[in-house]
């Protein structure tokens, strides 16, 4: 599906949260990997063997109808002369600045059909500072986009806080985004597999990481969480199926950013959920930033699974359920001010 | 889907470039190809000599500037390939990349970096002025020394050599490549949005050219200036320019439609012919007047990215994306 198409990973942080400290130990690290780089400003990286390229972080509407379609103009560009170098190097790292939104840089690699012929999208890895988050999630919206958008997040600089305070900025970040690998680190220190070669845009990968997706980290260590995985069973919908809803500790709750995960213990009609998908996708799609979901479809043998990008989704058919396996349907949206019972409602309205 | 009338392919002269091939051209009577490796391959053959112009760096961007050869890199360089391999560094842009470049037949220049313009005359001396976005594409308008330049939100119109505030033609969206039609009267630009934008310079007008399933970012005009031949869809696309509308309400014209891209066009410079280069690797030659097709090339390995005529119009080289390129010589 994706075979020779050069994998991408975008970095992401607020300022000062050690961003570039990880571009450089990614790069320095003997991997046997040849970068190019795009980044905002050249400097502070110390780079021999890549190739590094300046970026001006210039985004523009798409005039494809799509309302909240921004991209940048300046990766495809850079994009674009890079194919031209073909086998000089073999992944690319996108650094953005510490105020960046980060959807208009995956969407960039969704929307513009040459980048998406050349390269693939592999996770987007944001970096966290343990000190300051919390004021910045707070008083910065981008701060917060950045942690709901990850794939993979490294809370950093943990060595600053107490064992406390580190579990709060925890709980802060899993209510906002349960799904993100997470990793605590001082210096930036992880190894590159928890960062590089993701395939955290990749259907077949979200697959591969059954049975973790799509379910909340158990193993907190804290005593002060335990409300994690309870299930609330018999919704009044006029029908006897019920969900499951997991959903991070209420005190933490986020004001304006959360997720929504829903489970049903069924199947679906395909005739239903895929038009519901689309049409709630379109319309609140500026508000919902991520989307994944594997469901059972009545009468097919195979799982349907999606991932997407504010309004540009992603879905197929994949690999056949397998003997035993529970047919089961599980959606997760990632977004702001999230309509939860609309949402449900709607989910549960597709039921086979 | 016709096959093909005739066949050329016997007077095609196969050439092992090694690298992708970003453009081609000819100086004078010399084949020049300007590649992803940094090097100019000068010469009718894979035997021919290797300029290294823009060392440990890639082409992104070349093109004629009287009889040399223009090209700007990935290393803010940007340097004229002379016909008997003399090479000379014009600029450099030092941190950059060279992302757009322009020619003209007296030896004219003008180049990008990001946001950056410079114009050279053919004397030498450079002008610069500054883009409000990224610059995509620049050309130069036929007559004046005027440079027009592609960028967001539309293109601009500069004269290096006056004092003159330069003249913006706004359409939102993504601008890439630009050109004038040879009468001046009209300005295009190829978008993100797989459409061209036009502007009718003396009312402002636009147009909205729009269909295709590809950006179109390859354009040509026909030698009459009658047609405007664009790549981006599985046919050639010709909009009629001949008239003072230019293509409103007129139906675009398809030649060599296949089922296969089109990636690239060049229009002869004195027939109505268009030579065009396909995803698959295919290179035809397709007459304006009735859509005969003549194969060049049959489907390859990789895209076609690079066509060029020679002055008289008697030679065809044309480059790919793998790094595979010929050069066409027709019956005298």
């Amino acid at each position: 599906m994706s075979e020779g198409k050069v994998p991408v990973t975008v970095l992401t942080g607020y300022l000062g949260a050690g961003k570039t400290t990880l571009l450089n130990r990614i790069l320095s690290e003997d991997h046997g990997h040849k970068f190019a780089v795009i980044v905002n400003e050249f400097g502070e990286i110390g780079i021999d063997n890549d190739l590094v390229v300046g970026a001006d972080e210039e985004v523009f509407e798409m005039n494809n109808g799509c309302v909240c379609c921004t991209v940048r103009g300046d990766l495809i560009r850079i994009i674009e002369g890079l194919m031209k170098r073909k086998g000089k190097f073999d992944a690319i790292i996108v650094e953005t600045t510490g105020l960046a939104d980060p959807a208009p840089v995956a969407q960039t690699f969704f929307v513009d059909a040459d980048v998406k012929d050349a390269v693939k999208l592999d996770a987007v890895v944001t970096v966290a500072d343990a000190r300051w988050l919390q004021d910045r999630l707070r008083d910065a919206p981008e701060a917060k986009n950045q942690i709901a958008f990850a794939d993979v997040i490294l809370l950093n600089k943990t060595d600053l806080v107490s064992e406390a305070e580190l579990a709060a900025i925890e709980a802060r970040i899993r209510a906002i985004n349960p799904y993100a690998a997470l990793h605590k680190t001082v210096n930036c220190a992880v190894a590159l597999d928890a960062v590089l070669g993701r395939n955290a845009f990749d259907l077949e990968r979200i697959l591969a990481i059954e049975p973790g997706f799509l379910e909340v980290e158990e193993h907190h260590g804290h005593d002060d969480h335990d409300h994690h995985g309870h299930d609330h069973h018999g919704h009044e919908h006029g029908h006897d199926h019920h969900t499951h809803e997991t959903h991070g500790p209420k005190h933490y709750h986020d004001e304006d950013m959360q997720s929504v995960a829903l489970t049903l213990e069924g199947e679906l009609d395909a005739e239903k959920f895929v038009p519901w998908l689309n049409s709630y996708i379109q319309a609140e799609g500026a508000s919902i930033l991520r989307s994944k979901g594997i469901v059972a479809l009545e009468g097919e043998p195979q799982r349907f699974v999606f991932q997407g990008v504010h309004m540009i989704l992603n879905g197929d058919l994949q690999r056949e359920w397998k003997e035993g396996e529970k047919r089961v349907s599980r959606i997760v949206f990632i977004g702001r001010n999230l309509k939860r019972d609309e949402i449900e409602r709607g989910f549960l309205a597709c039921a086979a | 889907m016709a096959d093909p009338i005739t066949s050329l392919t016997e007077r095609v002269t196969p050439i092992e470039a090694g690298a992708p091939v970003t453009a081609a051209a000819f100086l004078g009577a010399m084949p020049a190809l300007a590649l992803g490796d940094g090097s100019i391959l000068l010469g009718p053959a894979d035997s021919g000599t290797r300029i290294p112009a823009h060392p440990d760096a890639a082409i992104l961007v070349a093109a004629l500037a009287g009889k040399d050869l223009a090209s700007g890199g990935d290393d803010g360089r940007v340097v004229l390939t002379c016909a008997d391999g003399t090479t000379r560094e014009i600029a450099h842009e030092k941190g950059k990349w060279i992302d757009a470049l322009a020619g003209r037949d007296d030896g004219a220049l003008a180049w990008s970096a990001g946001k950056t313009v410079r114009a050279r005359d053919p004397k030498g001396e450079i002008k610069t002025f500054s883009a409000p976005s990224t610059v995509r594409g620049l050309s130069f308008l036929p007559k004046g020394y005027r440079v027009a330049i592609a960028h967001y939100n539309g293109a601009t119109l500069w004269f290096p050599n006056t004092a003159a505030a330069p003249e913006t033609f706004a359409w939102k969206g993504s601008h890439l490549d630009v050109t004038a039609s040879p009468d001046g009267r009209f300005l295009v630009t190829s978008m993100q949005e797989n459409a061209l934008h036009g502007w009718r310079l003396a009312d402002r007008k636009d147009m909205r050219m729009s269909g295709y399933p590809a950006k179109a970012r390859s354009i040509s005009w026909t030698f009459d200036g009658h047609w405007l031949a664009t790549s981006g869809a599985e046919a050639a696309i010709l909009w009629p320019f001949k008239d003072k509308d230019g293509p409103m309400q007129k139906t675009p014209l398809e030649l060599g439609g296949r089922r296969a891209r089109v990636t690239c066009v060049a229009c002869h410079p004195k027939a109505p012919v268009v030579a065009q280069g396909y995803d698959d690797g295919c290179v035809l030659l397709c007459r304006v007047t009735d859509g005969a097709e003549i194969l060049v090339r049959p489907s390859a390995e990789a895209a076609v990215t690079a066509l060029a005529w020679d002055e008289p119009g008697q030679s065809l080289l044309f480059g790919d994306h793998a790094g595979q390129a010929g050069l066409l010589a027709l019956p005298a």
